[in-house]
Order: C-alpha cells, then structure tokens, then sequence
C-alpha cells in the first residue's frame, strides 16, 4: 500500500510525572487522510499525549517530526504551524459571541482603518462555506448560545478547518451527545478524511471507534501496547488489549458479613439524566463501589443522595423511612456524609486552619451554647490528627499548606468525628500518593466495619476492584449491572461501562 | 487584636499627633466630646456593614435606609403622637424587615446583593423624600421630649453614642469572633460552596447578616434623627453606605468576604472621623474632604497589601534557601 509521507511522527516519546510514567517510548505515525482511533483506559497516557500534541507539555524525551522536520518539544505555536486542531469534550467558545466570531476570535478581518472595526460581513461570509461542508444547520450569525452541544462542537471543527488543520484531534467528542448527534459527527470525521484531513478519535465508546477508524491505537499503562489494522478492529479486541495488565489487588475483607439495608434509592431521577431512574440498594458494612465512564452520571447520583441537588422523581429511604433531602444540611442530620471530587474548592475550606475544618460541621457540639469552645476544637482536632495520622505540626496550620493526601483526611476526618450512617466518596484518593492512599482505604474498610454503609465513586480500575465489597456500574444515567466480588475483573466492569450487551452480567 | 489592627490603630495615634502638633484644638474636651459622639453614630453602621460584608455581601442601602427610618421616627414621634418607646420598637423592627427582605432576594431569588441594595438605596430614598413631599420633618417648635433626651446626653463628659457603640462593639466582636454563627460567617464568606457541603445551612447564615445589618443601621437611624433633630430626607445621610464601606476596608475587611475584625472596622471608623476632624481643624478647605479621605484609604490599602506581598516573596526566598539547603545535604 502506498501512502503519502506522514504529516506526524513520534519517536520514542517519554514523559513521566512524579510517580507515574505517563508515556514509556510511544512511536507512531500519521498519514493524511486516515482516521486513527485511540482507546485506552483513565490513565492509559492519552491526555499525556494530546498535551504534548497541543504544546502544552512537553517531553522528557523523543522527536516529533512535522512534515520531515525533527522537534524535541512543540509549542503551542508550533503545534498551530503544523496543522494540528483539536476539539474537546468540553468547548472552549464564547457564548456571548456569534458563530463566525468565534472561529476569527483573535484574528479578526477589520476594516475603516484607524477605526479598527471588525468586518463582519466579511467575517460571515467565510465561515459560512465552512459550515455548509459539515452540513451545519445553522448559520454564521447565529449565537452560540443558542446552539446544542453537538452543534457547537461543528463550530470548533469549522475553526480548526479555517486554521488550514491537517490534524483534527478529537477527545472524546461523542461522551455527552445524543445517538442522533453522534452519528452526524461521525459522519463529518469521514468528510474530513475524505478531504485528506488525519484525524485522531479518542472515545471510550469503543463501537463508534471500530465503525470509522482505519486503525486503532491502544494505550495502556503509558506503552502503545497494539495498533490495530482495518480488519482486525472488534470491540473484544479492543477491550483485550485495553486491559491484560496485572492489577495490584490487596482487598481488605470485611469483619462482618453485610448487614442489612441502609439507603436505598428507589427510581431517583438526577438533574443530569431526568428520564433515568436509578435504584441502588446500600446495606450497612460494605464498601458499594460505582463504576463507570466519566459523565455516565455517578457525581449526580451522589449529589442527589448528600442533598444538594433536587430529585426529578422515586424516593430516597434511610433505614426504612422515606427522607426528604433539601440541602446537604438535612443530610447531614440523617448522618448521610459526603467526601466530595473537588476537594479544594468543596471539601475543605483551604484558609481555615486543619481545626476549623474538621470541627465546622459539627460546631455546636464543640461550643457551650452559643460560644465556641477553642480548647474543645483542639481536643477534637488533636484526637483526628492521631487517629487519622494527619501529618501536619499543629492543629492551627492553615488547611490549604498540607499535602492532597493530608488535606483529603482532614475531609474524612470532619465526618469520622460524627455520627454516620451513609458515607459517599467521590474520587477519595485522585491525586493522592500512594502511602495515604493505602490508609484512606483502611479508613474506609473500619468505618465500614462500625456498620457504616460506604458508596465509593471511583474511575480508578485498580480501586473500584481491590476495594470494593460489590460494585455498581454506571452507563448513560442508569446502574448497567451489579458484580459481586466473584465477578470482579476489569474486562467485565469495562464491559458494563461502555456498554455491550452480550457481556453484561445479570443483576441483583 | 491583630496585627492590621495594631498597625490601623498606630496609624491613627500619629494622625491624631499630627493634628494635634499643628492644632492643639484637637483634644479640647468638646472636640473630643463632638468626634467620640461621630465615632459613636458612624461606628453603629458601620459594625452593621461589617456583618454583611464578610459573607461576600454589601449593603449599599444604608445612608437611603437611615434617611426613610429618620424621618419616620421624627413624624411618628413629633406629628402622630406616638410615644418614643413604641416609635423606637416600630422603627427597629422595620429595620430588621428590610433586611429581611433583602436577605430572601439574594437567597431566594439569586439576586446579587450590589444589585438588591442599590435598589434599595434608591427606593427608600424616593419614599423619603415622597412621604414628607420632600419637606424637612422635625419634632414641633418647643416641644420636648425629655426620654430622647438620652440619645444626645452626655455621661461624664463622653456622648451616650459612644458607650452605645461600646456595648454594640462588644456583642459583635463576641458574635463574630467567638459564636457559632460568627464561625459560619467566616466559613460563608471564605468558600460558600464548601460551608454548604458541610452541611452548614448557608442561606440562614446570609439572611441573618443582612437582618443584622438592617438592624444595626435602624438603631442607628434613631441616633442620626436625634442628633440632628430635623430629617431633610434629600441630603440625610447620603453616601454614608460608602463611608461605612470604607471603615470596613480600612479595618482589614475583604470585599470577597470571609475577613475582617471587628475592633478593625471601628479603628477604621475612627480614622475617618479623625480626617473629617483634620480638614475643619487645620483649615484645609471643606470641599477637599473627600479627597483627603480618598487619597488615605487608598495610601493604607496600598501599604497593607504590598506588605503583604512582601512578606510572601521574603517567606517564599526562605524556603527555596531552605530547600537548596536539604538538597546539598
């Protein structure tokens, strides 16, 4: 087969971060024209290397040759020279601006000389043609604002298209669009192969993968452990080569055998998917782990359940009697506690000192009535600051000068100083060293032996599998199936969480 | 008090020895009696703005407010016969429901409190001035009223304003710095999101500083009317919302919220009544008032933040020689 030369080739790339090897020798080469799928799971090193692709980053080490010409690093500049656009999850346009603003943002035609005045006419008038190739069905003028997810993603493809790309990076475009709007989208990634555009096609949604890519590219663990041709792209295949490393499991068994049921959403409706209901029974002294694909909907489910956002629908039952969530304030008087994903801007609050925190849901008690008393908060926050092993010299030290792993105790440690019933953990140990990972885990396992129902959120295969008693997988709103810890493997969570049928084990 | 404070409260004795060095004036009794009688009445509304303030809020309605509940106090009290006791309840209490008001748009409604108060600022001025068809009120020739008497009274020489202000500091500072609900201010005013996710009920904890404000500005209102006898509700406390503002940066406040003392926002007071002093003692003309105050709460705010700065590059130095220092080891 005859190819014309690459427009991109990577050599030996390395990049490692403190404790992680991100990328371990990656070589691959990009041809016009060829769509190239890049799976791999959280983790795998994909962002490591779209970063680098961008200018973002860049290697410890390796080359980049554009059109024959070797680079050690690129700059954003650069990585612009040579074509490469990318269209992300999560856009980034002005909605307050017209289409055709957008794609010249920076660049805007001007006119009347001195006056500088942006020319939108001619402006307009060349990014319509641009919209009509992706089949927009929208014009230039139209506000962003206006338009749907889908449609504003065709605005940052038209941009990149105006920028003369020869590489259009998407990052996984299709994980919060509708079937209809995906199937356009894909449709415009074979428009632009057609017109000898690369383009890269990262997605989880591993079906969409093997219906445009020429090829797939599998990550895993920083190495490209397969690359794929044509023919012998399958979602098994896929899924094979995605995992097949070996997972460091050190399970903590439970004291106890699971106890009887604790919280039980019935039918819950969440903001995010209000025509799904979930139902999700929680029993006390297990650790319930909820798997799945980043936006499949657990953050609400948890959210929901601390209070914070409404239910569109079912009920919300603590130890049998029906509850009404309001605010996180009601929950936390029913003893249902959350340990949020964003630590720092809702875990803790980072200019209060480690005391403050740990004592300000519970405040009341560490005051005579109306006053504080400090020498009570001390007491408490000394007593955590053992029995967690919260490294910090003193109790008054500002909250926002420890370590993540330190600060996410102090979260745990507001809550382990109260009574719960429910504990719900979003990502309780992203970006977290390794040694308070270990103890947040034994936090987790006695809390759950004290009868504790404990709901663990986590998108770290490793975690979700050495830690959990039983596991819930999530896909598009909806609990996909129930894995007891028989069932356990990466292959069948991943199964559940992108979503194939034939390998969806049978609920509870 | 911390350190803002001790460096606030230099600032004013040097002022104050200035002012003095060059007008002996200064400290002759009865000026001393006249500014600790300002200081009292600033300082009420002041605290009041402090309260809000520090949960992210402003309240830009105060001066219109003391104008509105002035001038119905001086109608209630001089013209429909009420007797003082009751007018001053009736007044307290439609303080605290402005702030009520207040409080539930910005909780409820989502509104921005600089938007809420600045429609407050300019509706209870209209309605001022249209209830008394822009005529000045006041209590009727000869009439005297020997229970109001205490609000312009003084007690061993210092006005009643300011053992008021004394008690009023007291109860806030305890409030602010020792209570529950003082905790939950801070907390608010730091990161509202994770005091909610705390399951600190944060809309109470708004409502409340705004009823609080409202409050404290209507008891101040009363002080106002009767220090000033007569209620022209055109000119009637006008840009006093800025003066408190300004007291309250002056005393370490964050406009963000979630910082600021009490004993700053009074010591911030004093200053400024300190330079409203300078200007009529040292005969610089009235008219420049405002710039002389301008140009200190700038200068102040300046210093306070580029020592800041400083002390975090300086802070930020030691560590890096520290850390060189371990790495050779």
């Amino acid at each position: 087969m005859t190819r014309s030369p690459p427009i991109l080739t990577l050599t030996s790339l390395r990049k490692s971060y403190p404790g992680v090897q991100a990328l371990a020798g990656l070589d691959l080469a990009i041809h016009p024209g060829e769509v190239i799928g890049l799976v791999g799971e959280n983790g795998a090193g994909k962002s490591t290397l779209m970063k680098i692709l961008g200018g973002v980053t860049a290697p410890d080490s390796g080359a980049i040759l554009v059109d024959g010409t070797p680079h050690t690093a690129l700059s954003v500049q650069q990585s612009m020279a040579a074509g490469i656009a990318f269209v992300h999850q999560e856009l980034n346009l002005f909605d307050n601006l017209d289409v055709a603003a957008n794609v010249f943002i920076g660049r805007e035609p001007r006119r009347f000389g001195i006056l500088q005045l942006v020319d939108t006419a001619r402006q307009r008038a060349a990014v319509q043609p641009l919209l009509d190739l992706l089949g927009a069905s929208f014009t230039a003028d139209t506000m962003v604002a206006k338009l749907s997810l889908a449609q504003q993603q065709l605005v940052e493809i038209a941009k990149a298209l105006s920028y003369d790309a020869r590489l259009v990076i998407f990052d996984e475009p299709t994980s919060s669009l509708p079937y209809a709007e995906t199937e356009k989208l894909l449709a415009v990634m074979l428009a632009l192969k057609a017109r000898g555009i690369a383009v890269i096609f990262i997605s989880h949604r591993l079906h969409e993968v093997e219906r445009v890519a020429d090829r797939v590219v599998v990550l895993r663990d920083g190495h490209l452990v397969g690359i794929l041709p044509r023919a012998d792209v399958s979602h098994d295949a896929m899924v094979r080569l995605m995992i097949g490393r070996d997972l460091k499991v050190n399970y903590l068994a439970p004291a106890k055998p699971r106890g009887s049921l604790v919280l039980q959403a019935k039918g819950v409706r969440t903001a995010a998917w209000p025509a799904t209901p979930i139902s999700l029974d929680l029993a006390g002294g297990e650790i319930l782990g909820l798997a799945g694909l980043v936006g499949s909907g657990r953050t609400e489910l948890a959210r929901a359940l601390f209070g914070i956002d409404p239910i569109y629908g079912g009920s919300i039952v603590l130890q049998g009697r029906q509850i009404t969530l309001k605010t996180p304030a009601d929950a936390v008087a029913h003893g249902i506690f959350l340990v949020p994903e964003d630590r720092k801007a809702t875990g803790i609050l980072l200019d209060f000192p480690v005391s403050q925190n740990i004592t300000l849901p519970d405040l009341p008690r560490h005051s005579n009535g109306l006053l504080l008393s400090p020498a009570r908060e001390t007491a408490q926050a000394e007593a955590s600051r053992q029995s967690l092993s919260i490294r910090v010299p003193d109790v008054a030290t500002r909250t926002g000068a420890l370590s993540g792993g330190n600060q996410q105790k102090v979260v745990l440690a507001k809550w382990l100083a109260m009574q719960a019933r429910v504990i719900i953990l979003d990502e309780p140990t992203r970006g977290i060293d390794v040694g308070s990972k270990s103890e947040i885990y034994r936090l987790m396992r006695d809390l759950a032996d004290t009868g504790v129902a404990v709901l663990m959120i986590s998108s770290d295969m490793e975690e979700v599998i050495g830690v959990s008693d039983r596991l819930a997988v999530m896909r598009e709103g909806q609990i996909a199936g129930l894995l007891d810890r028989a069932d356990f493997s990466e292959e069948n969570v991943l199964r559940l969480a992108v979503g194939h049928s034939r390998a969806a084990v049978p609920g509870h | 008090m911390n350190k803002k404070d001790i460096g606030l409260l230099v600032l004013i004795l040097v002022v104050g020895l200035g002012v003095w060095l060059r007008n002996p004036l200064f400290l002759s009794p009865n000026n001393l009696a006249n500014t600790a009688n300002l200081i009292g009445l600033f300082g009420l509304f002041s605290i009041a703005q402090g309260f809000v303030i520090i949960t992210g809020g402003i309240d830009l309605s105060a001066g219109s407010l003391i104008a509105l509940l002035g001038v119905l106090f001086v109608s209630m009290v001089g013209s429909l016969g009420v007797s003082w006791p009751i007018a001053m309840v009736v007044i307290l209490l439609a303080g605290m429901g402005f702030g009520l008001l207040h409080g539930l748009l910005i909780t409820r409604l989502n509104i921005q409190p600089f938007v809420v108060t600045l429609c407050g600022l300019l509706i209870y001025r209209g309605a001022a001035r249209g209830y008394t068809a822009d005529a000045t009120a006041g209590f009727p020739f000869g009439s005297t009223y020997p229970g109001l008497d205490f609000f312009t009274a003084r007690f061993f020489g210092i006005p009643a304003a300011t053992y008021v202000l004394f008690v009023v500091m007291a109860i806030a500072w305890v409030v602010l710095h020792r209570s529950v609900f003082g905790r939950y201010l801070f907390a608010v005013g730091k990161n509202e999101e994770a005091a909610r996710f705390s399951g600190i009920r944060t809309d109470r904890v708004i409502l409340a500083a705004y009823v609080i404000c409202a409050g404290l500005t209507a008891l101040a209102a009363i002080f106002f009317a009767m220090y000033t006898r007569s209620v022209s509700p055109s000119s009637h406390g006008n840009f006093y919302e800025l003066y408190a503002i300004a007291a309250a940066v002056l005393g370490g406040f964050s406009l963000r919220g979630g910082e600021g003392s009490i004993i700053g926002v009074v010591l911030g007071t004093i200053l400024l009544q300190i330079l409203q002093n300078l200007v009529n003692l040292l005969g610089i003309p009235s008219s420049l008032n405002f710039a002389v105050m301008g140009g200190v709460i700038l200068i102040g705010v300046l210093a306070d933040q580029q020592w800041g700065v400083l002390r975090e590059r300086r802070r930020k130095q030691l560590a890096a020689r520290q850390g060189a220092e371990t790495a050779t080891l």
